[in-house]
């Protein structure tokens, strides 16, 4: 029987279009526990490789002889070997191209909408991290917005619907993955926006962005507003684009709301957080569709693969924008916090350009499930 | 520098040859032996040490030097299912508190060296079994002396030899340091 190479991008096709698919993950038991490939109609099992080098014998009937199989293992190496072990074993399956190492990093994007004068917004949908980042495009410009450290897809994108980026923005400073948005500006000599109360200790140049600035994107102007909105990060900052939609950075997702403890001052932040969503968003209109950085889990997914709803379902749906006692809010978002981020502090200090580790040691920290959010 | 008994280069091999490699190096060292395992693949570490786990090796641990991680395995020897014979005993938390009590009690810890480097009771001597017949004039006759392994087997074995010996205090400690509790440090 063949072995079969399955790309992220394939991967990433099935679970936005709700295949089934059945993963036999061969990692360690823990780094399995920590993250793994989730889809709807997706079913997986770990069983790690060093347990099935003397033979598979003891697991074929459990892997499904009528269904698609991809065997997963962190960098791909040993996830060919037991593939080549269920194909002696009479098996077509398949394994995964890069491994966990090449989920991570694969972005898909998916186009939200039209703005006016022509103008696109995209989305990309990084499946494996839960990080979402966005290229508005009018009149041959684009502007990145929260970009990751995969810089040549932005670039390659660009390239391809013919848009020169000329503005790269961060809606805060990133302490789950490291943001491209430098070396992006670098290579295309675009501007570079960051909130200064979040930069205070970066060790480059960049264009402050306040409450208030308006950057124009192509001659037919698409505008983005800052919207300071502090509360995941002092400086996180909010942008409304073309009056249509609302980029929330790490301040609300689709079914949680941001924490405030990663820069390390969860009880001094929490009111500017409340503050942010329980009076600042509400005096927006309810039709601005809301563009997070993140999700938490696939069911926040929509059919085209897309993550956004409108500001007005949130405000009614989501259980964070509804606490109406602010001492059980601040209780649920300073007591109920997930473990922080793997290496987040070195995950800052990247996008600070205080430390500059290698592209291995950048994989490596980011690698492992986000955690950006409190529910 | 940690003691083992054989060393495997797995260098610059990408997983699953670390682990196979070592599969196969373990399988022709004889029980309770050292194996060092030089690799370069990060995510060795996480993989040998469930791998040990899942086979009842015992995983020591990992020193990180420069791009190399030395990881130390030791083969599993059944040890526990040796019947133990050293009448003299005392459990884990006992001497906890005779620690507690007496900052001078003497601590023998008869497990490999490897074994100590990565984790023993602080001022604890170390002094491997095997070595034990030929370093005998390193300790006194009269002082009482206990007697620490990972399981209280290898413990128990000194301790007859070193009353045979004519030493006259010996105390085994069980179990030892597989379920210690107390205090710990480590030489690295």
């Amino acid at each position: 029987m063949s072995v079969n190479e399955m790309t992220a991008k394939e991967v990433a096709r099935k679970v936005i279009h709700k295949d089934e698919l059945f993963i036999l993950d061969v990692r360690n038991e823990s780094d399995f526990n920590d993250w793994k490939i989730e889809g709807e109609n997706i079913a997986v099992m770990n069983t790690p490789y060093f347990d099935l080098l003397d033979g598979v014998e003891e697991i074929l009937d459990k892997i499904p002889a009528d269904k698609e199989v991809l065997v997963v293992c962190a960098k791909e190496g040993s996830s060919l070997l037991i593939a080549e072990m269920l194909s002696d074993a009479g098996r077509s399956v398949s394994y995964l191209k890069g491994g966990m190492k090449a989920w991570s990093e694969h972005l898909e994007p998916v186009k939200i909408g039209d703005l006016s004068n022509g103008g696109v917004i995209y989305q990309f949908v990084r499946l494996g991290k839960g990080c979402l980042s966005y290229m508005v495009v009018s009149d041959g410009e684009a502007a990145i917005i929260d970009s990751t450290r995969m810089t040549d897809v932005y670039l390659e994108f660009a390239d391809h619907i013919d848009a020169t980026i000329t503005h790269v923005l961060d809606t805060h400073l990133h302490a789950d993955h490291i943001s491209g948005g430098r070396q992006i500006a670098k290579k295309t000599n675009a501007a570079y926006w960051l909130p200064p109360k979040d930069a205070a200790e970066v060790q480059f140049e960049y264009q402050p962005l306040e409450d208030g600035n308006v950057v124009t994107i192509g001659n037919t102007a698409i505008a983005i507003h800052a919207l300071y909105s502090p509360g995941h990060t002092i400086g996180s900052t909010s942008f409304v684009i073309d009056e249509k939609y609302l980029l929330s950075g790490d301040i609300l997702f689709i079914d949680s709301i941001g924490r405030p403890d990663l820069a390390g001052l969860a009880e001094d932040w929490v009111g500017d957080l409340r503050e942010t969503l329980y009076s600042r968003y509400r005096q927006l209109s309810d039709e601005l569709i809301v563009l997070p950085s993140h999700f938490m889990i696939i069911e926040e997914l929509n059919d085209n693969g897309s993550v956004a709803r409108k500001l007005g379902t949130l405000l009614a749906e989501n259980h964070g924008l509804n606490m109406t006692d602010e001492k059980e809010f601040r209780a649920m978002v300073t007591g109920n916090l997930p473990p922080q981020p793997h290496a987040y502090q070195e995950i800052r200090e990247t996008n600070m350009g205080k430390i500059t580790p290698d592209n291995e040691k950048q994989r490596e920290m980011e690698i492992g499930p986000n955690r950006c959010a409190v529910r | 520098m940690i003691k083992s008994n054989s060393v495997l280069d797995a260098k610059g091999l990408a997983c699953p040859m670390p682990i196979v490699k070592t599969k196969k190096a373990m399988s022709s060292l004889e029980a309770g032996a050292v194996l060092e395992i030089q690799a370069t693949d990060k995510g060795s570490t996480a993989d040998l040490k469930a791998w040990a786990e899942s086979t009842g090796q015992q995983y020591l641990g990992t020193v990180e030097e420069g791009s190399v991680l030395k990881h130390y395995l030791r083969k599993s020897s059944g040890e526990e299912q040796i019947e133990k014979k050293h009448k003299h005993v005392i459990s884990n938390n006992e001497l906890i508190a005779q620690l507690e009590t007496n900052k001078n009690t003497i601590v023998l810890d008869v497990r490999e060296s490897a074994e100590y480097a990565f984790h023993h009771i602080p001022n604890a001597k170390s002094l491997p079994l095997e070595e034990l017949e030929d370093r005998l004039s390193e300790m006194n006759q009269d002082d009482e002396i206990y007697v620490i392994c990972r399981t209280g087997s290898r413990s128990d074995l000194a301790a007859q030899k070193l009353t045979s010996a004519g030493f006259k205090q010996v105390i085994n400690v069980i179990p030892g340091m597989s379920k210690w509790e107390g205090a710990v440090e480590s030489t690295l």
